[in-house]
């Protein structure tokens, strides 16, 4: 069986030193082994962007695809080869500005994929703009004056998105976090992690130790139920989105690929392509 | 006795015009004539004329008529907008209901039939198609029984009263209409035609199981007129196969989807219009440089922006052809006929993943949307090549390095390896990359790649770049055209070679790359070239030049008014150029 290790490849990731992506690659190479899959039944899908190297630094096949689409990508490729574990990944202004429309989509179809965004709130790569992630009077190269729009609530969006699995975890804490994402691998159905992943070059306001001033672990308030939807709202909405942990997680509802009609068993890519003649003939009467 | 007869009926959209044309139709079908029909609609759900032209002839046809034998209207609109078309010898058939009037300068006179009326009696108005229906068949001296057969498949289900009904409707229209018609009966009976029954459907349909025959089984697509059926079809058909159909939240998604299912290893394509294809063209580049297969029809509608959604044009071309920004290898084919939209649909498919790029299937609104008959597609003529795939699990690579996805190879094609597979572990990327997809920024690697990427188009292998009948080796003139004009160019070409003039015609199906020696041949045989196109700035002879020169002798006939060419007013604009 596959050792995280396994999951390593020989490439140098090109993130500054202390950046919070390090410790996401770690988890999703950690939780991937623990679920006991084999790199090459993994493929993670990425976006644009600091975050979308991931795709090229684990030991799977890796789909560095083109800014914000990642979850396309990786919906199709999952519709293809439903044995295949698909983990999409990305970063806040993949998957929240550009990538929007896509995200609030694929949670709404609950296709068995997971998601983790890695959320420094700001633009690195293009050496810091602001991101809809970050906080309103956040001055950015393309904020002088302050960010004058109001930080985006993914959490929020995704449960009001009908999201199957809701969670999210800090950088630092790679032991939860590689828990979180292997809950996700494991959950059936489309799973949404967030990640605070801190970005320590452009982002002095959500530092390492901004968060842990300011994060709450979920598995630290009593009562609190991960199966409670109503209750996982009115959490967030409270603790201002700075919860760490799974949020909500629906064991009831199928994926969308066990909802399909006639959606074959076996992956599409092994399926016989061939029509044979009765078949053929059949369709083309129909025409006549 | 008629050797062609034109039809056309009219009336508010929603109020059931295309289903009289499709019974109609479909009577004629199993009778054993050709038929190529010609819808007029607008973008809006109910109200707004509508109209459907329908050709009929025992001998193939792949163009609109000229002119209309038979008009029957539902209400004044469709005669004022429509008379114009009639001649002496036509006749409208208008129902009683509306109190038809006649335009004055209409040459062919109003026959008024209580098409509601009789409907209504009979139970309900809705059956007033019916009664224009048997009407029609009076005026064609048809024998009423013919739709027998189609009344009991259609109404069936609904039991046998509404059959009975339905088909008393058909009776009483035909009655009342030979009464009417008096000494006129017969006018307009058509020739007989061989009684064997075609396939009738519409470009849509053709690309549609074309997809499912070339082994398809996933498809995203986003809804848009004029190339929603093709998806309405697969919803229906590929859960029988096990496939399936994703309705994404737009072109992009659209794109991306089957991208990432081709990269799964399953067939997987698209299909929109313009507006689509603008937001396709980072998922084209996408397909170009990751080197994973990418089928997209285009079914061309009026631009730009959104433009004329249910009209014809063919002004996407140069986007298709040039559209995504940077350098990639592309293939461009533009099918002409039912036949081919289903087989150039399979070669798509194959080239996709022979080639590993993507390929835009185009056509345009009245190719996507005309309804034609077809002789059945011949089962054995189905061929699936799905080039260099790794099928099975792999030996380790030396160094536990990633499998060389993209190996420099002599044909510029490398082994595709499927994820899931064991030792083929690559990287893909939209970044330049190396071998293994690595990403890499060495002007080297670079100038390897992207020369690798374009030698693949060198092996191209596609049946028939040209359709081509040209007879002369000096010809008057050569008529280029391509997707749907192909019936009009047809005809113009069969009508002068009748008056003595010595005319090729070409229409082009492989538009990327350019199928330049096989055309420049024909330029060169050709004392006048005229490219027949709809669109204003002319991108097919534009092309031409471009590939093949000709520049002097080239003329252009454009057309940009949202309607397709009807063959006597090309035949004109073609005249006035030769001489």
């Amino acid at each position: 069986m596959a050792t995280f290790k396994d999951f390593r490849n020989s490439v140098k990731p090109n993130w500054c030193p202390g950046c919070g992506d390090f410790s996401v690659q770690a988890a999703i190479q950690r939780a991937s082994a623990n679920v006991g899959i084999e790199p090459h039944e993994l493929a993670v899908v990425a976006g644009i962007g600091c975050s979308g190297r991931i795709a090229g630094y684990i030991n799977s096949y890796g789909f560095h695809g083109i800014h914000g689409r990642a979850l396309p990508i990786a919906q199709g490729l999952k519709m293809a080869n439903r044995d295949l574990n698909v983990i999409a990944s990305g970063g806040d202004g993949d998957g929240f500005a550009i990538g929007m429309a896509h995200t609030v989509h694929a949670i709404r179809r609950n296709i068995d994929v997971t998601y983790v965004v890695m959320d420094n709130q700001i633009y690195g790569l293009t050496k810091g703009q602001t991101s809809p992630r970050s906080a309103q009077g956040f001055i950015t190269k393309s904020t002088p004056g302050g960010a004058i729009e109001p930080s985006l609530k993914p959490l929020e969006v995704a449960l009001s998105a009908g999201a199957t699995f809701v969670a999210q975890g800090f950088s630092t804490d790679i032991k939860e976090l590689t828990a979180l994402i292997e809950a996700g691998i494991q959950h059936k159905g489309f799973s949404f992690i967030n990640v605070f992943s801190p970005c320590v070059t452009y982002n002095k306001i959500n530092t390492y130790e901004w968060f842990k001033e300011n994060l709450t672990k979920l598995a630290d308030i009593e009562g609190y139920d991960p199966q409670n939807r109503e209750l996982a709202m009115q959490t967030v909405m409270e603790k201002e989105g700075l919860v760490t942990g799974i949020i909500y997680q629906d064991l009831e509802t199928k994926s969308y690929q066990e909802k399909v009609p006639g959606y074959s068993e076996q992956p599409l890519s092994e399926l016989d392509m061939n029509l044979d003649e009765g078949q053929f003939n059949d369709l083309v009467k129909e025409f006549m | 006795m008629l050797h062609q007869l034109s039809w056309k009926v009219g009336g508010q959209q929603g109020e059931g015009i295309e289903s009289t044309g499709e019974i109609f139709s479909m009577a004629m079908n199993r009778l054993g004539y050709h038929l190529y029909g010609y819808r007029h609609f607008s973008s809006r759900i109910k109200g707004g004329h509508t109209n459907n032209k329908i050709t009929v002839r025992p001998t193939e046809v792949r163009s609109i008529a000229d002119d209309l034998d038979i008009l029957v209207a539902f209400d004044q609109e469709t005669i004022e907008v429509n008379y114009k078309e009639l001649t002496e010898k036509s006749i409208i058939l208008a129902d009683a209901k509306f109190k038809p009037v006649q335009p004055e300068d209409s040459k062919a006179p109003v026959f008024i039939v209580p098409f509601t009326e009789i409907a209504t009696e009979l139970g309900t108005s809705l059956m007033k198609n019916m009664v224009a229906i048997g009407s029609t068949a009076a005026l064609l001296n048809l024998n009423t029984s013919v739709f027998q057969s189609l009344v009991d498949e259609i109404f069936g289900r609904k039991g046998e009263e509404v059959v009975k009904k339905n088909m008393e409707a058909i009776q009483q229209g035909y009655d009342i209409m030979s009464e009417l018609l008096g000494d006129r009966v017969g006018e307009w009976e058509l020739a007989p035609a061989d009684g064997k029954r075609r396939m009738f459907m519409i470009g849509n349909d053709a690309i549609a199981l074309g997809a499912l025959a070339a082994g398809s089984r996933f498809m995203a697509a986003y809804p848009i007129t004029p190339a929603s059926e093709i998806m309405e079809y697969l919803i229906k058909k590929l859960p029988k196969f096990g496939g399936a159909v994703i309705q994404t939240e737009d072109e992009i998604a659209a794109a991306t989807m089957a991208i990432g299912a081709n990269y799964g290893g399953v067939r997987s394509f698209t299909a929109s219009a313009g507006p689509g294809l603008s937001l396709m063209m980072e998922a084209i580049g996408l397909s170009g440089m990751t080197e994973q297969p990418l089928v997209i029809v285009d079914t061309q509608r009026g631009g730009p922006s959104t433009g004329l959604p249910t009209k014809q044009e063919q002004s996407d071309l140069m986007a298709m052809l040039y559209g995504t920004h940077g350098e990639i290898p592309k293939v461009v084919i533009a099918p002409s006929t039912l036949e081919e939209a289903f087989f150039d649909t399979i070669q798509a498919f194959n080239i996709a993943e022979e080639l590993q790029l993507p390929v835009i299937i185009m056509t345009d609104l009245q190719l996507s949307l005309g309804k034609q008959t077809t002789e059945p597609f011949d089962y054995s003529k189905i061929e699936i090549r799905r080039g260099k795939i790794a099928f099975e699990d792999l030996e380790p690579t030396e160094n536990k390095d990633y499998f060389k996805r993209y190996e420099n190879t002599e044909d510029g094609v490398s082994t595709r390896v499927l994820p899931g597979t064991e030792n083929g572990i690559h990287h893909v990327t939209g970044v330049e990359h190396d071998e293994t997809g690595k990403p890499s920024e060495s002007a080297g690697n670079r100038q390897v790649q992207m020369d690798k990427r374009f030698r693949k188009l060198e092996k191209l292998n596609f049946d028939t770049p040209v359709y081509v009948n040209a007879p002369h080796d000096e010809a008057d003139v050569l008529l280029v055209g391509f997707n749907s004009t192909r019936g009009a160019l047809e005809e113009v070409q069969e009508r002068l070679t009748t008056e003595g003039k010595k005319v090729n015609h070409a229409h082009i199906r492989l538009l990327f790359p350019f199928p330049s020696e096989e055309m420049a041949a024909l330029v060169n045989g050709a004392k006048k070239v005229i490219v027949v196109e709809n669109n204003k700035t002319a991108q097919l002879a534009n092309i031409m030049k471009l590939n093949i020169g000709g520049h002097s002798k080239t003329h252009s006939i454009t057309k940009y008014d949202g309607t397709p060419f009807l063959p006597r007013e090309l035949e004109n604009k073609v005249k006035e150029l030769l001489d």
